[in-house]
C-alpha cells in the first residue's frame, strides 16, 4: 500500500552565518539529491553577522524531513524552519521591463499596472519598467497580461517568507536543541 | 610575541597538546616545514604519499581518541588527501588537515598548484576553513579543533594562504580552557548559549526507554560505532547484562562490546552473523547506540526488525528517521545515555529469548583448506600468538570482513578499518598512525592482495621509522570480494578480478628494507609470526588462501536481512 504522493512546492527559511561559502554549502545539499531549487533568496537580518535565506523546492514530505535535517546539521546553519503555507505570507518582488512602441500600447500597461498596483519605476521613449510585489497569483497574471506587448526582460527577487503572527525562526523547539547537541562546541568531546 | 604564520600555526597545534603530524612538504607549506626545524616538540612523519598521511592522522585518532593531524601542501598535495579525509568524514574520526594555498596575489589565477581545496572538501569535512589574514589564523585553528572533536566528530580542513604563513603577527598563548571564550569561537558559543539549547539528555525521552524495556518480551542491543566513539564501552557492557539483551555489533562498533561475552551474537548485516540478523527479524524491540542503520547495517529498511520497536540514540540528530524510521529517539552522547539508562533500569531476564537467539550460530564454520589457509585458521593462530590487545587496522574486501567476523575485539579503537566509505588502500597508513600514537603496543595490519597494492608505498615510511608493523596478507591472487559478487550474482563471468600477477611480497618486502614470508599452512604461518614477533621492525607474512573462499553468511543489498544467498 504506497502512500500519497506529497510532492508540492516547499518553502524554507534557513539562519545561517554571514560568510562565504556558507550559501554554496547550503544549496549543495539540494544538488547532491537531485533537487532544482524554484527560489532562492539571500539577505542578512536585523544581525548583520546572520543571513536569512529562503529555499523553495519541490519535495514530498519524507524529502523535505531529510533535506531540513542535513541542513541543520551544517554548522553556519544556525536553524532551519519549514514554513506551512497556511500559516506563512510570500511575496516576491518582479521587474518587468515592457516594449511600448506606441502611446496606445503605454497607456494601456499603465492601466493593468494600476489595476495590480505595480509601480512604474522607469520610461523610456519605447519601453516602460514596472515593479510588482507579490506571491506568482499575482505576479504569473500581470505577466500573462502584459506578455502580448513584448517583454524585453523580466527578472525576480526570489520568494520571501514569514510566518505569520508572533511565531518567529528564532523560536527554541526541543528539535532545534537536539540538532545542536551533535555539532555544539561548548563541550569537549569524549 | 611577534610570530609569523607558520611559527603561530606550530604554537596553535601545541596549544592541542599535538606532538605528532604525518605529511609532506611542498612550494606553498615551505614556510611551515621551516619553522618545524625551530620546534622540538613536533614530531613530524613524512610520508610516500600524502594519502598515507591522511589515513595515518585517521589511525592515530581512531587508537588514541585525540586528534589526528596532517600537512600537505597546495594542488596535488591537497587532493592527495582527499580520500583520506572522506573515509574520516564517513566514520566521524577527528582528523585537522592543514594545506596551505598560494598566496593571495595568486589565488583565483589558475597559479602553479593552485585548487579550490576548501570547495573540493566541503561535502567531506564537518567544516572547513580558508585563512587569507594571519590575524585570523591562530583563532581558526583553536576552533577546527573544537569542531573536529566536539559533538560528532569528523574531520575539518585548514587551507592557509602562503603569504599568511610568513606574515607577522602578534600571538599570545591561550590556554584550552579560555579558547570558548574568546574571537569567532567565542561568538560561536554565545550564539548556542541560550539556556535550553546548552546540550543535554532529555530525561523524559530516557524514562520512556526504560518502560519499553520493561514491557519488551525480546530486547535486542546493537553497538554501533557511537559507542567506540565515546568510549562508552564499560558502559554499554553494564547495560547489556542488565538489560539482559543480545548485543549485535556493528562493523564500526567492534570493540564498543567484548567479542568474546556470551551476550554477543556477532557482526550484523549483510555479512551478519545468523544469530544477529535472526534476532533482528525476531526481536520486539531493537535499541541501537551509536548506529545510523547503513544500506550494509539494516539492507532493506521497510522491512528491517518489522516486528519491533526501534529505538535510536544517537549524537548526530539527522541521523534519526535518516535511513530506518524509529518509534522512538534519544539525542545524547552514548556513554551519558547510558549512565542515565543504569541510573534507572532494574535487572532484566531474557532466558528464553535468548535461548532461541542462540540456537543459531553467531560465528561461521570453515572447512580445512588442505594446500592453503583458511580465514579462521588465520585467526586462531593470529588469536593465539599475538597479545590480546593487539591493534588491527584492515583495507576493504574480504579479508575486512573476516577480520570483523573472527577477530574478537575487547576495548574502543582495537580494530580500524574504513566502514562507511570502504577505502581500499587504509590499513597501512592507518597502522602507522596507531603504531606511532601507541608505541608500546603489537599493531597489525591485515589486508588483501587487492588493497596491499594500492598504497603498499608506505612500507617505506614504516621501515625509516622503525614501526614494528606486521602485514599480514589475505592473498588468494583475485579481488574477492568483488569476485565472490560475481560467483553468486553474475554467473561467475570474472571480469577484471584476477590478479594472476602478483609482485612477490616478500621480495618487495625486502626491497624496502623490511622482511617477510609466504606462508600456507597454520604452522607456516606460527613460524613466521615468531619470527616477525621477534624481529624488531617491519615485517610482511603473505598467507595463501584459497580464491573461491567467500565470506559467509551474505545478503544482498537491499534484500531481507534473514534471505541469506550463502551461510
Amino acid at each position: 500500500m504506497d502512500s500519497i504522493d506529497t510532492t508540492r512546492r516547499r518553502s524554507i527559511s534557513v539562519l545561517v552565518d554571514n560568510e562565504a561559502g556558507v550559501l554554496s554549502q547550503v544549496s549543495r545539499m539540494f544538488s547532491r539529491k537531485g533537487y532544482n531549487i524554484e527560489s532562492l533568496a539571500v539577505g542578512t537580518t536585523a544581525d548583520p553577522t546572520v543571513s536569512r535565506i529562503t529555499i523553495e523546492v519541490l519535495a514530498d514530505d519524507d524529502q523535505i524531513d531529510l533535506l531540513c535535517n542535513q541542513l541543520r546539521k551544517l554548522l553556519a546553519v544556525h536553524s532551519v524552519k519549514l514554513l506551512d503555507a497556511s500559516k506563512s505570507i510570500r511575496r516576491e518582488l518582479v521587474l518587468i521591463k515592457i516594449k511600448t512602441e506606441t502611446s496606445e500600447v503605454c497607456n494601456r500597461v499603465i492601466q493593468i499596472a494600476n489595476i495590480f498596483r505595480a509601480s512604474v519605476i522607469d520610461v523610456s521613449s519605447t519601453t516602460i519598467t514596472l515593479a510588482l510585489i507579490g506571491e506568482e497569483s499575482k505576479t504569473d497574471a500581470i505577466v500573462d497580461l502584459v506578455r502580448e506587448f513584448g517583454i524585453l526582460e523580466l527578472v525576480r527577487t526570489g520568494m520571501v517568507a514569514i510566518e505569520r503572527g508572533t511565531r518567529t525562526i528564532y523560536d527554541q523547539t526541543k528539535e532545534r536543541g537536539e540538532f545542536d547537541y551533535g555539532k555544539n562546541v561548548l563541550r569537549e568531546g569524549l | 610575541m611577534e610570530l609569523t604564520g607558520a611559527q603561530i600555526l606550530l604554537e596553535c597545534l601545541k596549544e592541542q597538546g599535538v606532538d605528532t603530524v604525518f605529511g609532506y612538504p611542498g612550494g606553498t607549506i615551505l614556510n611551515v616545514y621551516d619553522a618545524l626545524t625551530q620546534e622540538p616538540d613536533i614530531h613530524h612523519i613524512l610520508v610516500s604519499h600524502e594519502q598515507g598521511a591522511s589515513h595515518a592522522a585517521d589511525g592515530y585518532a581512531r587508537s588514541t581518541g585525540k586528534v589526528g593531524v596532517c600537512f600537505a601542501t597546495s594542488g596535488p598535495g591537497c587532493t592527495n588527501l582527499v580520500t583520506g579525509i572522506a573515509t574520516a568524514y564517513m566514520d566521524s574520526s577527528p582528523i585537522v588537515a592543514i594545506t596551505c594555498n598560494v598566496s593571495e596575489n595568486l589565488l583565483g589565477k589558475d597559479s602553479f598548484q593552485e585548487v579550490d581545496i576548501t570547495g573540493i572538501t566541503m561535502p567531506i569535512t564537518k567544516w572547513n576553513y580558508m585563512v587569507r589574514k594571519v590575524s585570523e589564523l591562530a583563532d581558526v585553528v583553536r576552533e577546527a579543533f573544537l569542531v573536529a572533536k566536539s559533538g560528532r566528530p569528523g574531520p575539518v580542513l585548514i587551507d592557509i594562504a602562503k603569504d599568511v604563513t610568513s606574515a607577522v603577527y602578534d600571538y599570545r598563548y591561550l590556554p584550552p580552557a579560555e579558547h570558548r571564550s574568546h574571537g569567532r569561537l567565542g561568538s560561536l558559543v554565545e550564539r548556542r548559549d541560550d539556556g535550553l539549547r546548552v546540550p543535554s539528555v532529555d530525561a523524559a525521552d530516557v524514562d520512556t526507554l526504560v518502560e519499553m524495556i520493561e514491557a519488551s518480551k525480546k530486547p535486542l542491543l546493537i553497538c554501533g560505532g557511537g559507542v567506540v566513539r565515546s568510549r562508552a564501552h564499560e558502559e554499554f557492557n553494564r547495560f547489556a547484562n542488565v538489560a539482559d539483551a543480545p548485543v549485535a555489533i556493528t562493523l564500526m562498533g567492534a570493540g564498543g562490546f567484548r567479542g568474546r561475552d556470551p551476550l554477543t551474537t556477532g557482526m550484523i548485516g549483510m555479512h551478519g552473523s545468523q544469530a544477529s540478523n535472526m534476532a533482528v527479524d525476531n526481536c520486539d524491540l531493537l535499541i541501537a547506540f551509536g548506529c545510523r542503520f547503513s544500506d550494509r547495517v539494516a539492507l532493506n529498511p521497510k522491512t528491517f526488525a518489522q516486528q519491533a520497536a526501534i529505538v535510536q540514540v544517537d549524537v548526530d540528530r539527522s541521523e534519526i528517521n535518516k535511513n530506518v524510521h524509529v518509534t522512538h529517539h534519544i539525542v545524547g552522547d552514548a556513554k551519558r545515555v547510558l549512565e542515565m539508562l543504569l541510573e534507572r533500569l532494574p535487572q532484566q531476564d531474557h532466558a528464553e529469548w535468548k535461548d532461541f537467539v542462540f540456537s543459531f550460530p553467531t560465528e561461521t564454520e570453515y572447512d580445512e583448506g588442505g594446500d592453503h589457509l583458511t580465514p579462521k585458521q588465520i585467526s586462531d593462530v593470529v588469536a593465539r600468538m599475538l597479545p590480546q590487545d593487539t591493534i588491527v587496522t584492515t583495507d576493504v574486501g574480504q579479508h575486512q570482513m573476516w577480520v570483523a567476523q573472527h577477530f574478537h575485539y575487547e576495548y574502543p579503537g582495537q580494530l580500524i578499518t574504513s566502514g562507511g566509505f570502504g577505502t581500499m588502500g587504509f590499513g597501512l597508513g592507518a597502522a602507522i598512525g596507531a603504531q606511532v600514537g601507541n608505541p608500546g603496543k603489537r599493531v597489525i595490519h591485515v589486508t588483501g592482495d587487492g588493497s596491499f597494492r594500492m598504497n603498499c608505498n608506505e612500507l617505506a615510511t614504516e621501515e625509516h621509522y622503525g614501526l614494528p608493523i606486521i602485514t599480514l596478507i589475505y592473498d588468494n591472487e583475485v579481488l574477492g570480494m568483488v569476485r565472490q559478487w560475481q560467483t553468486l550474482i553474475y554467473g561467475k563471468r570474472y571480469s577484471q578480478t584476477t590478479l594472476d600477477r602478483p609482485p612477490d611480497w616478500v621480495k618487495l618486502a625486502e626491497a624496502y628494507g623490511l622482511s617477510g614470508a609466504r606462508v600456507s599452512t597454520s604452522e607456516e604461518l606460527e613460524a613466521a609470526l615468531t619470527e616477525a614477533l621477534a624481529c624488531g621492525h617491519g615485517y610482511v607474512i603473505d598467507c595463501v588462501i584459497g580464491k573461491d573462499e567467500m565470506v559467509r553468511p551474505m545478503v544482498s543489498g537491499g534484500q531481507h536481512i534473514t534471505n541469506f544467498i550463502a551461510v
